[in-house]
């Protein structure tokens, strides 16, 4: 966008800080209306923070009690994306969650989490015989005592869904800015006059506070409540696809007071995660993985599947949620005028993403916001046709209509040159936001075979000189040097 | 669609491809050989050093002249090779085989055939294999990888660079770096001697001043957006000693933790897969579980050098025309593995015949003996200086050694190092 007066860059009626699932549901949903919606992002690409690195998983609504906002939203939030998905085209399949109790006395908690569940009305759940639960899961423990199936739970690609819902709010209207971290807000008159760290302005009447980890900093940007978001963070690994350990549903031990426990989860890329631990951290920028942490996760996941090898190991990788005390904390700030505050976004909020938005739509009417549907509003996003999962005559067809398509970049994940573009094309151009939209470098070799590929690709087809060229934004230049 | 007939078709171009191929083509068989690379030659073409052909040419080349002397073979034989083409399936129905290739000039390609060579070479370990924990930054690349960048795309991959692991490949890009005039801190290795050839070590190390630390663990990479270094421990009995670990500033780690055959396509194909070589589980004649197809080079199991990759694909070659004439193994008895043996390659022998196997050590020893034993009687024994695991031994075993062949009605031949 090009500035307009003294380096105004533009003027919107609802500014919304963080572009993450939350950001990007909000987005999305408010691209319905004759708005005009700015869409802001500190990171190089949009879903770069906490909406990258987590489990991926559509939980069954019967972890929380339904006194919190979250089960609440949670539940809701879970039946919405069967149509999102068709109108989105991302990967997710409602693949069901076993959970499984190893001793007797943890099947109370089966029964408390049973009885959770059915208030919350998760659809279709039952406890389960040790026989049925085996016949769920083959690939359990024998040692498992019995459990509980929700066949609501599924499994998604999180960065992908934020792909697809951020290029469905841009589609309509929605107007997005990356590499802008907001670093002060100032109230004039009727709007809300935002400041970039590289002092660009941005200028709304209302705005979303939706920045995860950082939803306090920017509160206090505003003036507007005091809180202090605590990281906890959660370490993963990735097994390869050709594990034997895959099983068909994501299995869950039973939870304790802090934690849901250590899982295995069939991705749906047909990899494998194990994970994730729990620890506060106070450096939110922290994602590193430890040995022990790591050490705890492959025996815990081996007591569940014991199928599972370190030798199918290809990579780790940590998430941080974002706590507020027990719940999400979205309301409209009491202190600071028409910004609404969506905080506190941990665990399940990539499952209550879809009814965040909803939320945070009312909660915007109710401030004051006057919402008037398009008439024109289009909820699909052009899909990418992916080598994968097209059949030889299918891919024959493409690679007529597009040679690029007969060039297999990534071999592990079985990328082509056209899927590479197509990501290029829709503005990821780092090599982690080509990876999070095409899976290139995602699979067994971790892009030992096609970064030197992608790297030419980028560079033909953005123009971009080797140094420009990063893994996820400044600071993570890919190349040392020319010769 | 289009669809094409051979009598053999080779996947993978590289050393072992083009000299399978070249052992059909003088057998008056047609021969298909498909690369996904632009041309023909493999990994050669990324080893720009010398030190390639000592024992096939009798000279040292570097690794794109070694492939461009093959290469001149193909060219000049009726082999029909397609680059720029990946298999992605090898469907077998009984004798008939088909290949589905993709490519962006022809589309989805079916190659049809009866015999199929597997040449599809091996892929580097990467830091998850090897569970380095911290963070992720850019600037961790595998060793392959940064050649590639260094000697084909011409880009440094960094400037202050630590490498894992004390593989041939490493070892060269410690060199091949210097040379460039970026800053080599340190060569980590885990084992307590170095997993690369010994002159490797001399030659691009010790000439370099770089400094080997052996018994050394990384046990952590730093640096939140690029690395900013790598925390190494040492191992003293076996178990990490935390206290004293320390810090190796640097900008870049290169791994160079080990090669692993590319099976992925033979795995999908149902073909059984030894757990000793990660290789496909093969007889005397280099021939897999399915009939008719065959493997060598790197795929079968990791070699040190092309020369003998290029000594046992031209077998493996034979071996496929022979079969195509109807020929089959006359008295096959199995390889055991004895002590000290980490695999042996293939796993079966043909007692009517001359065999040539390839073994690893398990162990490093000087005044090593070499033992053949035929059903537990002891037929051959050969002295050795000096064994290691990183330098692979060749045995040749004519059919009088193996005696007049065995009694039993499954005989074993057992390969053990004293
Ligand atoms: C280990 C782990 C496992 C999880 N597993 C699940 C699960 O299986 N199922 C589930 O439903 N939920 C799960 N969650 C929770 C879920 O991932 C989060 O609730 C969700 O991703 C939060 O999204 P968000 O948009 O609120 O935050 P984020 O994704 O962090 O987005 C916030 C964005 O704001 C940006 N930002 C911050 N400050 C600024 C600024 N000043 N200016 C501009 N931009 C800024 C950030 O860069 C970031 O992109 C898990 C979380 C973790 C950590
Ligand atoms: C860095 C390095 C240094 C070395 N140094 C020396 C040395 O100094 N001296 C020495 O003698 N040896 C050396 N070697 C060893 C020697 O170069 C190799 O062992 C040999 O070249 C391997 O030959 P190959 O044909 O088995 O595998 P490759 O050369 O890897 O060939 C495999 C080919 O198969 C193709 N392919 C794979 N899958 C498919 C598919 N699905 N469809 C189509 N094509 C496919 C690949 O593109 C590749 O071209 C070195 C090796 C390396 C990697």
């Amino acid at each position: 966008m090009s500035p307009s007066r003294e380096g105004i860059e533009g003027r919107f009626d609802v500014a919304v800080i963080g572009a993450g699932v939350s950001g990007a549901c909000i987005a999305r949903r408010l691209s319905a209306y004759e708005l005009r919606v700015a869409l802001i992002e500190k990171e190089e690409d949009v879903s770069f923070g906490v909406s990258k690195a987590n489990s991926g998983i559509v939980h069954g609504g019967f972890h929380h009690n339904k006194k919190y906002l979250k089960a609440r939203l949670e539940v809701q939030g879970g039946m919405m994306f069967d149509r999102l998905k068709a109108e989105l085209d991302f990967p997710f399949v409602r693949c069901g969650i076993v959970v499984a109790a190893m001793h007797d006395d943890e099947l109370r908690g089966i029964g408390q989490l049973y009885s959770q569940g059915v208030e919350n009305g998760a659809i279709g759940i039952e406890m389960c015989s040790r026989e049925r639960l085996l016949e769920l899961e083959p690939r359990l423990s024998p040692d498992c005592v019995g459990g509980l199936y929700a066949p609501g739970g599924g499994i998604i690609e999180p960065y992908r869904f934020v792909f697809s819902l951020v290029e469905s709010a841009r589609k309509n209207g929605v107007v997005l800015f990356t590499g802008w971290k907001l670093v002060s807000a100032a109230r004039e008159e009727l709007a809300w006059r935002l400041r970039s760290s590289d002092g660009r302005i941005v200028e709304a009447s209302y705005v979303v506070n939706a920045a995860g980890l950082h939803a306090d900093d920017v509160s206090r940007a505003f003036g507007a409540e005091d809180f202090r978001i605590q990281g906890r963070k959660g370490e993963y690994y990735l097994l390869d696809r050709l594990t034997k350990a895959k099983p068909d549903r994501v299995v869950f031990p039973v939870p304790s007071a802090s934690s849901k426990g250590m899982l295995v989860i069939p991705t749906v890329e047909g990899t494998v995660l194990l994970g994730p631990t729990a620890t506060s951290t106070d450096d939110k920028e922290d994602f590193a993985t430890s040995r022990v942490e790591l050490e705890t996760i492959l025996r815990s996941a081996k007591n569940l599947v014991p199928a599972i090898s370190e030798s199918d190991v290809i990579t780790s990788f940590a998430g941080i949620r974002s706590v507020l005390g027990e719940d999400f904390y979205i309301d409209v700030s009491g202190k600071a005028p028409a910004l609404i505050q969506v905080a506190g976004i941990q665990s399940p909020g990539l499952t209550a993403s879809p009814a965040i938005g909803e939320y945070v739509k009312d909660l915007l009417k109710k401030a004051g916001l006057r919402l008037v549907e398009k008439a024109d509003w289009d909820p699909f996003v052009d899909k990418v046709p992916r080598a994968k999962d097209l059949t030889p005559f299918e891919l024959d067809e493409f690679v007529k209509a597009d040679p690029a398509f007969g060039n297999i970049v990534c071999r592990c994940e079985r990328v082509t040159e056209a899927e590479i573009v197509a990501a290029i094309r829709r503005g990821h151009t780092t090599l982690d936001g080509i990876k999070y939209f095409t899976r290139a470098q995602m699979g067994r070799c971790q892009g030992g075979f096609c970064t030197y590929r992608i790297l030419k690709i980028i560079m033909r087809e953005t123009g971009m000189a080797w140094d420009e060229i990063t893994k996820r934004g400044e600071g993570s230049r890919v190349l040392g040097g020319e010769l | 669609m289009r669809e094409f007939s051979f009598d053999a078709v080779v996947v993978g171009g590289g050393a072992a491809g083009m000299a399978a191929a070249l052992a059909l083509d003088s057998r008056g068989r047609t021969v298909a050989l498909v690369d996904r690379e632009a041309g023909l030659g493999g990994i050669l073409l990324q080893c720009i050093h010398n030190g390639f052909g000592l024992i096939e040419f009798d000279e040292e080349l570097s690794g794109p002249e070694f492939a461009e002397r093959i290469e001149e073979g193909v060219r000049k034989s009726r082999i029909e090779a397609f680059c720029a083409a990946t298999v992605i399936d090898l469907e077998a129905a009984g004798e008939e085989k088909t290949l589905v290739c993709v490519s962006s000039s022809l589309g989805i390609l079916r190659l049809k055939c009866r015999v199929v060579v597997l040449a599809m070479g091996c892929r580097e370990r990467n830091r998850g294999n090897i569970r380095i924990p911290g963070t992720r930054p850019a600037g961790v690349f595998t060793a392959g990888l940064a050649q590639r960048l260094v000697n084909i795309e011409g880009y440094l991959p960094g400037r202050d660079i630590v490498i894992i692991g004390s593989g041939d490949i490493g070892l060269i890009m410690a060199r091949r770096m210097s040379w460039v005039g970026c800053e080599v801190h340190a060569v980590v290795e885990i084992l307590p001697y170095p997993s690369g050839l010994t002159r490797n070590i001399v030659q691009c190390l010790h000439d370099f001043d770089i400094p080997l630390y052996l018994s050394h663990l990384t046990t952590r990479i730093y640096g939140r957006d690029r690395v900013e270094g790598v925390e190494v421990t040492p191992l003293e009995n076996g178990a990490l000693v935390p206290a004293k670990a320390f810090e190796i500033p640097c900008d870049t780690v290169l791994l160079s933790v080990g090669l692993v055959p590319e099976n992925e396509l033979s795995k999908k194909a149902g073909i059984d897969i030894n757990p000793a070589t990660n290789g496909p589980a093969v007889d005397s004649t280099m021939m897999t579980n399915l009939g008719g197809v065959f493997a060598c080079g790197n795929v079968l199991h990791v070699h040190d050098l092309v020369d003998f990759v290029v000594e046992e694909s031209r077998r493996a070659g034979g071996y496929a025309a022979d079969w195509l004439d109807g020929q089959r193994p006359k008295a096959e008895a199995r390889v055991k593995i004895g002590a000290n043996v980490r695999y042996v390659s293939p796993g079966r022998v043909d007692l009517a015949r001359e065999n040539k196997i390839y073994l690893r050590s398990l162990v490093v020893k000087n005044d090593a003996t070499l033992e053949v034993r035929l059903d537990k009687a002891l037929v051959r024994s050969i002295r050795k200086n000096h064994v290691q695991p990183s330098e692979m031994i060749s045995l040749e075993l004519k059919p009088g050694e193996l005696g007049a062949g065995s009694s039993r009605a499954e005989p074993v031949v057992e390969i053990s190092i004293r």
